[in-house]
């Protein structure tokens, strides 16, 4: 992967961001939050590529530290947003 | 076989887009949710189909974390939500900065084979990746203390006033000057034999820097401050991901900046007041800041006589702040709700944007409560109908109802947009007792004519009130 073509995919990315989110209603600003925290999880990737290295003893132990911690991140921050907005769902049925 | 690994990244990609694109709209808010956990499956399992790895510890790892973070979603409070998702989110950047200091530990001993590696080709010299790395490390580090210390005051831990101390600005700014000049330091010299005791001081004076950035901040200010620290745990995993040069912990860690950035705007717009402002003011440590001063006193009145008026009343709006949550009281609120309607009053809950400790807190309680959907009314919609209404129950919100931010240019609020209760026929105050809100400002509405204070725990009253009619 070029440098420079990584760092153009960066910017179109939170041009893309600011686009997306600009008109969320009040009620889902948590929601939104808690599940974008989940996304920001995706430091996941670099930590499996991190604590599957067969050898590196230190760098190993910091990738297996860092996959416990985004693993909780993803699959805690993707269960308890949904656990949030069955509430709003269920309202809107009644 | 990278081919595949790489069109699967970037699904994963498109899936999020659509994710927090659908997390935007009540009715496919759930849909979208699930869409980008099914995007974040797939950049795992992409992860996974490459070659050389050791797959003992990975599942060892994914196990563990998954375990905990699928209890501790279990098992939270909805009112213990706002210290939940700041210590995810402390996680996130810590998980960032391990993967950086990870990368490092791998570069360390020998940088000329480091850099020979077929990933890192693209890479243009030792520099780049020592300053991605230090990025990674500088933002994943201030996520997580600062996020640390958000959660300990969230959660009553620690006190949630502002800390502040005399010449706290000047060390915070020596701190982030040392750590630039630190980061640039390591980046230049990354190979050299100074280059590792460099990279444990950017390490301490990164997790420094999210304490002393933090702990300034009062209650109140709070949502602004979970925003940013969520805006940041997107821009770490952004970073670890120049680190690695892997475009989709690029992508999906900027959109996350990008959408927490903007909740950060938006909440310092409903304060009426700059990101600096908030992040260096030490808001709420002085008290009596600044105002006038108030002349008159505070009425109280009974749960009985205050039974009596709602019972005549034909439009009712209930204002919750912080202190519903403390009191735990949206169930009763709902219950008191259910019969002022069955009493044939027009009922509307009106949310501050920033009332509570995070973005949409109060959102999620009357939500948890089973408040109708229809029920909830923005500021603006309230502000418009306020002064046809009968009765405005604020219920442990203060700030958000302070009038003097209209009328007092010498308060320090001035100009932050309220819920302008004091426009209502009859506003009745419950609050624990007399003493003034998290910023330590004098509420001028609790002397006003029309206001009325009920003294007590905010659930006790409003049952108090719910067993009134039912007698």
């Amino acid at each position: 992967m070029e440098l420079i073509l990584l760092l153009f995919t960066f910017i179109l990315a939170a041009f893309l961001g600011f686009e997306l989110v600009s008109k969320v209603p009040s009620q889902l600003h948590t929601p939104l939050m808690s599940g974008s925290n989940a996304i920001s999880g995706i430091t996941i990737v670099g930590a499996l590529i991190a604590a599957g290295q067969v050898d590196g003893n230190l760098s190993k132990w910091l990738g297996f530290a860092a996959l416990v911690l985004a693993s909780i991140n993803v699959v805690g921050g993707y269960m308890v947003t949904d656990r949030m907005l069955s509430m709003f769902k269920a309202r809107k049925g009644d | 076989m990278q081919f595949a690994i790489n069109i699967s990244y970037i699904i994963a990609a498109i899936l999020f887009v659509f994710g927090i694109k659908m997390l935007g709209s009540a009715a496919t808010a759930v849909k979208g949710n699930r869409i980008s956990s099914l995007g974040m499956l797939l950049a795992v399992l992409a992860t996974l189909a490459r070659s050389n790895l050791g797959y003992e510890w990975i599942a060892a790892g994914i196990f563990s974390g998954a375990v905990i973070g699928f209890i501790t979603a279990k098992r939270v409070q909805m009112t213990g939500m706002p210290e939940l998702v700041a210590l995810f989110n402390g996680f996130g950047g810590l998980a960032s900065l391990l993967v950086g200091w990870a990368e490092y530990e791998k570069a360390r001993p020998d940088w000329a084979e480091y850099l020979a590696l077929p990933e890192n080709s693209a890479v243009p010299g030792a520099w780049f990746s020592a300053l991605v790395i230090v990025l990674a490390i500088l933002i994943g580090g201030i996520t997580f203390t600062g996020s640390i210390i958000a959660y300990l005051k969230l959660s009553g831990k620690i006190g949630g006033t502002a800390t502040v101390f005399p010449g706290q600005k000047g060390i915070n700014v020596l701190v982030m000057l040392g750590l630039v000049a630190v980061g640039v330091l390591f980046s230049i010299d990354a190979e050299g034999v100074n280059a590792p005791t460099l990279f444990l001081v950017a390490v301490g004076l990164s997790l420094l820097i999210g304490v002393l950035g933090v702990i300034p901040i009062g209650g109140g200010d709070m949502p602004v401050v979970i925003a940013l620290l969520n805006s940041f745990s997107g821009l770490a995993a952004a970073a670890a991901g120049f680190v690695i040069s892997n475009t989709v912990l690029v992508v999906a860690g900027c959109l996350v900046g990008a959408s927490g950035l903007i909740l950060t705007v938006i909440m310092c717009k409903a304060m009426n007041r700059s990101l600096g402002n908030v992040l260096f003011g030490g808001f709420g440590a002085a008290s009596s800041a600044g105002g006038k001063q108030v002349e008159g006193e505070m009425k109280g009145i009974s749960v009985e006589d205050a039974y009596y008026v709602l019972e005549a009343a034909q439009s009712v709006v209930f204002v919750p702040g912080y202190g519903m949550a403390v009191a735990q009281a949206q169930h009763a609120v709902k219950e008191l709700a259910e019969i002022l309607e069955r009493n044939g009053a027009e009922v509307r809950h009106a949310v501050h944007p920033v009332a509570g400790r995070m973005p949409g807190h109060m959102n999620v309680l009357l939500a948890e409560a089973d408040v109708p959907y229809e029920q909830l009314c923005e500021m603006d919609d309230v502000n418009a109908i306020i002064s046809t209404v009968d009765v405005a129950i604020v219920i442990g919100a203060n700030d958000v109802v302070n009038p003097s931010a209209v009328d007092d240019e010498s308060s320090p609020i001035y100009g932050m947009p309220i819920i302008n209760v004091h426009q209502a026929k009859t506003v009745f105050a419950l609050k624990r007792g007399q003493g003034a809100g998290f910023s330590g400002l004098v509420n001028t509405l609790f002397f006003l004519d029309n206001c009325r204070m009920i003294y007590g725990d905010a659930k006790a009253t409003v049952s108090g009130l719910v067993s009134q009619f039912d007698d």
